[in-house]
C-alpha cells in the first residue's frame, strides 16, 4: 500500500531537488552564476514548488516534508523576488526618470523647506545688519575662523579670494566637504522619520548662518563678492540639502498624518517613495564638493564665479522641469 | 514534548511560534519565516562594523605607504581618498551588499539572517537604501553623542546634550520595544529581518523500505505484517502523529523510550499483547497506518487535530 502523500512526493521530488540546487547556487554566488536556461527555469520551479507546498499542506501529514517545502519555498522566494537589474540601464533610468520623478512628487515639502531656509537667511541677515554684534549669537567662533565683525575689510576680502593650487590639498578638501555635507544631508533625511520637526530646525539654523555671514560681508561692501563665493557650489549644495530636507519632511508627514493607511504602512510607503531623492542628493553633494573644493579655490574672477552659479542654477532648473514627468 | 501545535491552518515547523511570521507571497501562498533573534542581529552588526571600520584603516595604511614609496609623500592624496572611502563605505556598505546578496551583508550571511519585505512583496532597492540610510542616525550619531556630547550640541553641554543622548538612545533601543524587533530603518522601509530558512529533505517514514542501520533491528523482509482495524486508528490525531514522527526521526532513538511509547499506544488502541512485536517495527507500522488513515480523513474534509478524550 502506498500513501497518496507518498506518491505525491515521488512525483514531485525531482522538481524540488532541482530548485534547491539552483537556489543554493544563487545564495552563494548570486544570480549572475545562472545561465539563460536556468534563469528562466527558476521562476517556473519556484511556482511549481509553491503549488507543491499548498498541496502538501492540504493532503500530507509528513511534518518534515511540509517543513522542507516551506523552507525551500521561502529561500526560492527571496531569490526570485530580489532586485536584479543591470547597472547601466538602472543608472540611466534612475537619473532620467526616478530621481526627478521623486523630486516632483515631493514638491510641497520642497517648497516648505525652501521657505524655512529663506526665512532663516532673512532673519540672520536682518538681525546682524541691524546690530553686527549679534553675529556672535549665530556663528560659533571656530566656524567663523576669524571672519567676524572684528576683522578688517581687507582680511574679509582675502578670505573670499584665498587660493590654493596644490592638487593633493584640493582633493582632500573636496572630499572632506563632500563627505561632511552628504552626511548632514542624509542625517536630515533620516531625521524625518522621527516626525520631521528637527528638519525645520536644521534648515532654519543653516539659514541663520548664511544670513549672518552675508550681512557681515554686505556691511563692508562685499555682498556681491560673498555671494559669488558661495553660490557656484552653493546652488548645488543648497539644492541637495533642500532635497534631503524635503524628503525628511515627507517622511515626517507620513508619521504625523498617515491618512488612510496605518502609520507604519504609510511610513514604509513614504520611505520608499523618497529613497531616490536621498540617492540623487548624494550625487549632488559630490558635485558641490568638487566645485567648492577645486573650482572655488582656483578661480577668483568674480564674473566667472557668477557665470558658473547661474549656469548651475539653470541646469538644475531645466533638469527637474524637463525630466521625470512620466513617473507615476 | 510539550510543544503546542499551532492551531492555524499552515502548520509551522519553526522552533518558536512566537517568532513565526507569515508573509503572503505575490502568488497568494502564505510562507512562514522565523524572525531573527535580537542577539543574532547584534552579532551580525558587530561583524559588519568590524569590516566598516577596519577596511578603511587598512586601505589608508596601504595607500599611505604605497604613495610614500612611489613619490616620497602624498599624505594629502591618501587623506582625500580615505575620507571619501570611509564615507562611501559607511553609507553604502550595507546598501550595496544587501542589493547584491538579496538582503544579506557579510555579517548577516555569517549569522544566517536576511532582510525581507514585511508585506511579502519583492525587496526593492529603494527599501534597502532607506533602511540603511537611517543607520547614521541610529548608530553613528548615538555613539558620537555618548563619547563626546560637545560635538553634537556645541555650546550647550549639560541639559541639551543629555536630552540629545536620551533621544538618540531611544532610537537605538527601538528594536527592543516592538514585537517584530524593527529598527527605525525597518519601519521606514517596510522591511524586517528573518532567519535564513534551512531544511533538508528527509526520507518519507511511510515509504522507507530500506533496512535500518541498526544490526539487531528486523529487516523489512522479515518484518511481520502488522495490520490495524479502523477503530484502532481512530484514537489519535495529527498532533500525536507528528510527535511520533519526531521520535522515529531521531538519529538514535532511545530503545526504552520506544518501548514506553509502544506500550502506551498498544494500551490505548487495545492491541492484543499476544502478538509480540518489537517496539520500533510496531511504531513504524503504526505510524504508516495512522498517517494513511488521517490523510484519508483529511481528503474527506475531516481534520482531526488531537486525540479523542
Amino acid at each position: 500500500m502506498t500513501l497518496k502523500s507518498t506518491a505525491f512526493r515521488r512525483e514531485r521530488e525531482a522538481t524540488w531537488v532541482e530548485l534547491e540546487d539552483l537556489v543554493t547556487r544563487v545564495e552563494h554566488k548570486g544570480l549572475a552564476c545562472l545561465d539563460e536556461a536556468e534563469l528562466t527555469r527558476l521562476p517556473t520551479l519556484y511556482r511549481a514548488t509553491l503549488s507543491s507546498l499548498s498541496v502538501a499542506r492540504a493532503i500530507s501529514l509528513d511534518k518534515a516534508l511540509v517543513g522542507y517545502l516551506e523552507a525551500l519555498s521561502a529561500r526560492a522566494y527571496v531569490a526570485v523576488y530580489s532586485t536584479r537589474r543591470r547597472f547601466g540601464p538602472a543608472l540611466s533610468d534612475f537619473f532620467l526618470r526616478r530621481f526627478p520623478g521623486a523630486v516632483r512628487q515631493a514638491w510641497a515639502p520642497l517648497v516648505l523647506v525652501t521657505l524655512v531656509l529663506a526665512l532663516g537667511i532673512a532673519t540672520g541677515w536682518a538681525v546682524v545688519a541691524a546690530d553686527p554684534e549679534r553675529f556672535y549669537d549665530f556663528v560659533q567662533a571656530d566656524y567663523a575662523q576669524g571672519r567676524d565683525p572684528a576683522s578688517s575689510t581687507r582680511s574679509l576680502r582675502a578670505s573670499l579670494y584665498d587660493t590654493d593650487h596644490e592638487g593633493g590639498a584640493l582633493a582632500a578638501f573636496s572630499s572632506f566637504l563632500f563627505t561632511h555635507n552628504a552626511r548632514i544631508g542624509l542625517l536630515c533625511l533620516a531625521l524625518g522619520a522621527v516626525a520631521g520637526l528637527p528638519v525645520f530646525l536644521l534648515m532654519f539654523t543653516n539659514g541663520l548662518l548664511l544670513g549672518a555671514f552675508s550681512a557681515l560681508f554686505a556691511g563692508r561692501g562685499l555682498g556681491l563678492d560673498f555671494w559669488g563665493w558661495v553660490l557656484p557650489h552653493g546652488v548645488t549644495e543648497l539644492l541637495a540639502l533642500l532635497l534631503c530636507g524635503a524628503a525628511g519632511l515627507a517622511l515626517g508627514r507620513a508619521v504625523v498624518f498617515p491618512g488612510r493607511l496605518s502609520r507604519l504602512d504609510e511610513l514604509a510607503r513614504a520611505g520608499r517613495a523618497v529613497a531616490p531623492i536621498g540617492v540623487g542628493a548624494v550625487g549632488l553633494f559630490f558635485e558641490a564638493g568638487l566645485i567648492e573644493g577645486v573650482f572655488r579655490q582656483t578661480v577668483t574672477d568674480l564674473g566667472v564665479r557668477w557665470t558658473v552659479a547661474l549656469a548651475t542654477a539653470t541646469l538644475w532648473g531645466w533638469y527637474f522641469l524637463r525630466f521625470g514627468r512620466a513617473a507615476r | 514534548m510539550s510543544r503546542k501545535s499551532p492551531a492555524s491552518a499552515p502548520a509551522t515547523t519553526g522552533a518558536d511560534p512566537r517568532r513565526a511570521r507569515v508573509l503572503l507571497t505575490p502568488e497568494g501562498v502564505p510562507l512562514t519565516f522565523t524572525l531573527a533573534a535580537r542577539g543574532d542581529r547584534l552579532v551580525a552588526l558587530g561583524l559588519d562594523l568590524l569590516i566598516v571600520v577596519g577596511a578603511p584603516i587598512l586601505l589608508f595604511v596601504l595607500i599611505y605607504f604605497g604613495l610614500a614609496a612611489l613619490y616620497g609623500g602624498g599624505l594629502e592624496w591618501s587623506l582625500a581618498l580615505v575620507l571619501l572611502v570611509v564615507f562611501l563605505f559607511r553609507t553604502f556598505y550595507f546598501t550595496l551588499f544587501e542589493l547584491r546578496w538579496q538582503g544579506q551583508t557579510p555579517g548577516k550571511r555569517k549569522v544566517g539572517l536576511r532582510v525581507v519585505d514585511r508585506r511579502g512583496g519583492p525587496l526593492t532597492g529603494d527599501a534597502i537604501f532607506v533602511r540603511n540610510v537611517t543607520r547614521e542616525l541610529e548608530l553613528f550619531v548615538p555613539l558620537a553623542a555618548l563619547t563626546q556630547p560637545e560635538a553634537l550640541y556645541p555650546g550647550s553641554a549639560g541639559l541639551g546634550a543629555l536630552f540629545a543622548i536620551l533621544w538618540l538612545l531611544v532610537l537605538a533601543c527601538l528594536p527592543l520595544w516592538n514585537r517584530d524587533s524593527l529598527r527605525l530603518g525597518d519601519l521606514a522601509a517596510g522591511t524586517m529581518v528573518v532567519e535564513t530558512p534551512k531544511a533538508v529533505l528527509l526520507d518519507d517514514l511511510a515509504s522507507a523500505p530500506e533496512a535500518p542501520a541498526r544490526p539487531f533491528a528486523l529487516r523489512p523482509a522479515e518484518a511481520p505484517e502488522v495490520t490495524f482495524t479502523s477503530e484502532q486508528l481512530d484514537h489519535y490525531g495529527i498532533y500525536e502523529l507528528q510527535v511520533l514522527e519526531d521520535l522515529l526521526r531521531r538519529d538514535d532513538p532511545d530503545p526504552e523510550a520506544l518501548a514506553v511509547v509502544a506500550g502506551k499506544v498498544q494500551r490505548k488502541i487495545g492491541w492484543d499483547p499476544a502478538a509480540a512485536i518489537p517496539p520500533e517495527p510496531f511504531l513504524r507500522a503504526f505510524y504508516k497506518a495512522q498517517r494513511a488513515r488521517l490523510e484519508h480523513k483529511l481528503l474527506l474534509g475531516q481534520r482531526q487535530e488531537r486525540k479523542r478524550a
